[in-house]
């Protein structure tokens, strides 16, 4: 091939490969971006119904209920304004603690408790996901404490 | 008094840096032999004294030395020795270290080999690896100093991050540290040769070696992590497509697309803008990754630092090299001629759609990582990219280069008749065809498109990367053997099969399964039972705990003794657990304990695993493929050899073909 079909064969699958590339992304974006939701947001009824999001704020003091023997746990996460009952069936990570931040992703049901597939939580004592920061402090602010 | 000489020392790399990045160049531009001669005694010089300050903070540590604040922070004295050492680079100021340090063991080995080249090119190398060294030192000395004071001196430490306190970790940041900044290298070849205006198949052969080295190094680093996350956080993945993680694969990427077209420009001098473009890409999304770890914008159990200075520094370092470079590739980009072309069915063709479907499958992860960043940073709300997004954004452009990867390996260069390979790869693609089609379901009773197309993929790059090796040893013994680069590539090419095996078997048919049970209880998972035994305390260095013990049983025989456990550090107070992993080369078993349920039972979590060591077993073959060809003959004899031999009209021997 002489360079220049050579250069505009190089072009053409470029641009063939980026077009492909951006059509699936932008699909696979639609379908797999979770937006985050404080729970003052979900009370101002921003959240969708089963749809899948993330929810953050910090696991209230003694909160978290199980049936002694059973996998599935109850907790309610709050950003001091508001809060939400979690339900979750699987093995809890290892750094969960009430009074600590964590971030959950699940769809919310039509009584108002959230189902989680999957919890966050922190990596380390002094971390603290940005999000959930965020959403405490605009809490507390709202509640006027 | 120590802390104080290690921060001399990593003034005086400074120092010698500024002067590494200067007098080089303009003695290059001037012609003046004597500044040019400043390159390699400044690169030794910088190493020695980076060197020093590494050793003087790993004293620190060895010592137990609180008053060093980095050392408060991130050591204790009931630590391990051996992770006293690894903590040298558990934090992020001490990482900075290392990263200054092996940069300047890069330079010192450029430097080394450089006597080989051109001196005016080896002085702008060396000057461009200066100015790297200036801007990273500058930002350690300025915004992350470890040998900051602490007043008064802590009693003890805080501890290193027990995730941190594994084997693997102590391996894992080393390994990926020289990788990262191994890419400098190249950047430095692409842009001296930029510089030089000789923009001839010269530094590309030049930089490859180089080039594979980092690569080689990227590889090992990234699946330590992976194997690290896979054992140690317990929850039996191997890949999250976390940010971080993201980081270091994107340059990773890019380097082995810049390996290929490296390769086309040596061999051919064509394709030279997209070396030149891959070698400046590589380097600055390592650079990326830097600043996506260290400046706090993402958060994860890599991120230790978040402090926006920090951050803005380095995106600015970014600016200054990564554009400087671009700018300078503009200007001389009409230099840039291709030598030759090439037909449609030929080796280059091949090349180039390795490469466009890389750098497509590069720019879908770079997608994924920053979109969430700017969407939050424009006020549009906070979302995250899950691993769905980057799994079939991946996957995609991947499966055309792995089944285009069987063939492009035995076209020739220039051109070839499509029936010749036809001829040759016929009967593997049929074989592979069918394997992988009926295996799966043979084997496991249930497969899909996705798992079925995956295996095929995987078997038909293994059978076509072994064909050339095994004909060489049966059929073809009149035909001189395989040189170590054709042995590299065959190597590396079946690492990315076996990869590709392990990554879709493990993906498919992994059983995974919590549990609330407890001691004397059986569960099943697979093909295995579970007797839970008994539960017992146990007490560590510097953790106590609570160990489980299951009898794994198949078909009633016992196959093994399991003891995961929970352990408390004692100086965080941060419980992890520690999984109990019976590992095999068909199959990995996990157990992993969770918490007390109350009652008297306990959280388990069961995982079968099928294939998921042929994962880190390919990427280990894929390094060991690249210590081959970085080793071949011809990068051991002088370099400038072939290139007189050539520009005398001589032929080039048939066997260096790669």
């Amino acid at each position: 091939m002489r360079p220049r079909r050579q250069r505009m064969l190089f072009i053409g699958l470029v641009l063939v490969g980026m077009t492909a590339a951006a059509g699936f992304a932008y699909r696979a974006f639609q379908e797999n971006a979770a937006y985050f939701f404080s729970p003052a947001e979900i009370a101002a009824g921003k959240a969708p119904l089963e749809r899948p999001f993330r929810l953050g704020g910090m696991v209230v003091q003694d909160s978290l209920r199980r049936e002694p023997g059973s996998l599935a746990v109850e907790f309610v996460v709050t950003d001091f304004a508001h809060t939400v009952p979690v339900l979750y069936e699987r093995m809890l990570p290892p750094l969960f603690e009430e009074g600590q931040g964590v971030v959950a992703r699940g769809r919310l049901r039509a009584d108002g408790v959230f189902v989680a597939e999957e919890v966050l939580a922190k990596h380390d004592e002094t971390y603290m996901p940005p999000e959930v920061a965020e959403a405490l402090a605009r809490g507390k602010e709202a509640s006027g404490q | 008094m120590m802390p104080e000489l290690g921060q001399l020392a990593l003034v005086l790399v400074l120092c010698l840096g500024l002067v590494q990045a200067t007098l080089p160049l303009a003695g290059a531009a001037l012609g003046r032999a004597e500044w040019m001669a400043l390159a390699r005694p400044t690169a030794a010089g910088q190493f020695v004294f980076a060197a020093l300050a590494f050793g003087i903070l790993a004293h620190a540590f060895l010592t137990n030395d609180f008053s060093v604040q980095y050392v408060a922070l991130n050591s204790n004295t009931e630590l391990p020795t051996f992770y006293k050492f690894a903590a040298v680079w558990g934090g992020h100021e001490g990482s900075l270290l290392f990263w200054i340090t092996v940069l300047a063991i890069w330079t010192l080995a450029v430097a080394w080999s450089a006597r080989a080249y051109p001196p005016e090119f080896t002085s702008r190398v060396l000057a461009v690896l200066g100015i790297v060294s200036v801007g990273v030192t500058s930002f350690t000395l300025l915004t992350s100093n470890p040998f900051l004071r602490l007043t008064p001196p802590a009693f003890d430490g805080n501890d290193l991050n027990p995730l941190l306190q594994d084997p693997a970790m102590v391996l894992h940041p080393p390994m990926l540290y020289i990788g990262y900044v191994g890419t400098s290298v190249p950047f430095a070849f692409a842009v001296a040769a930029l510089l030089t205006g000789r923009l001839n198949r010269d530094w590309a052969r030049w930089a490859r070696p180089w080039t594979i080295v980092a690569w080689l190094f990227l590889t090992l680093g990234i699946a330590l992590g992976s194997w690290w996350a896979y054992y140690e956080l317990g929850w039996g993945g191997w890949w999250f497509w976390d940010p971080v993680e993201n980081a270091s694969f994107m340059p990773w990427l890019i380097g082995t697309a810049l390996i290929h077209s490296l390769a086309v420009t040596e061999r051919r001098g064509i394709f030279k803008s997209w070396s030149v473009l891959l070698a400046i890409a590589a380097f600055s999304l390592s650079l990326l990754g830097t600043f996506l770890v260290r400046s706090g914008v993402l958060v994860s159990v890599h991120a230790f630092a978040s402090d926006p200075t920090r951050g803005l520094y380095i995106l600015m370092l970014l600016a200054v090299i990564s554009g400087g470079a671009l700018m300078l590739y503009a200007l001389r980009a009409r230099y840039l001629e291709a030598e030759g072309g090439f037909k449609l069915v030929s080796r280059e063709s091949f090349l180039l759609a390795n490469n466009i479907l890389l750098v497509i499958a590069t720019g879908a992860v770079l997608f994924g990582t920053l979109y969430p960043m700017v969407h939050d940073a424009l006020g549009l709300g906070v979302i995250s990219v899950g691993p769905p997004y980057f799994n079939l954004m991946f996957v995609l452009p991947m499966l055309p280069l792995v089944l285009l990867l069987g063939i492009g390996m035995h076209a020739v260069w220039k051109s070839m008749a499509a029936a010749v390979l036809w001829k040759r790869l016929k009967w593997l693609a049929v074989g592979a065809l069918v394997a992988g089609g009926a295996l799966p379901w043979v084997l496991f009773g249930t497969t899909s498109i996705m798992t079925m197309l995956g295996v095929i993929a995987g078997l038909w790059v293994c059978a076509a990367s072994l064909l050339d090796p095994v004909r060489r040893y049966t059929v073809a013994r009149h035909l001189p053997p395989l040189t170590r680069a054709q042995w590299g590539m065959a190597l590396a090419h079946l690492g990315v099969g076996l990869f590709v095996l392990g990554a879709t078997v493990t993906s498919a048919y992994t059983v995974e399964r919590d549990f609330s049970t407890r001691p004397g209880e059986t569960l099943r998972a697979g093909d295995y039972e579970f007797v839970f035994v008994g539960l017992r305390e146990v007490a560590g260095p510097n953790y106590d705990g609570i160990e489980a013990e299951f009898e794994l049983r198949r078909d009633g025989e016992l196959v093994a003794t399991m003891r995961p456990q929970q352990r408390t550090y004692r100086v965080q107070q941060q419980t992890l657990p520690e999984a109990a992993i019976l590992s095999g080369l068909h199959r990995d078993v996990l157990v992993t304990l969770g918490e007390s349920l109350g009652a008297g039972a306990w959280s388990v979590r069961l995982q079968v695993k099928p294939l998921v060591r042929f994962i880190w077993l390919g990427a280990v073959v894929m390094a060991l493929g690249g210590l081959l060809a970085a080793t071949d003959r011809r990068y051991r004899q002088p370099v400038r050899e072939p290139a007189r031999a050539k520009a005398a009209g001589a032929p080039v021997p048939a066997e260096q073909r790669s």
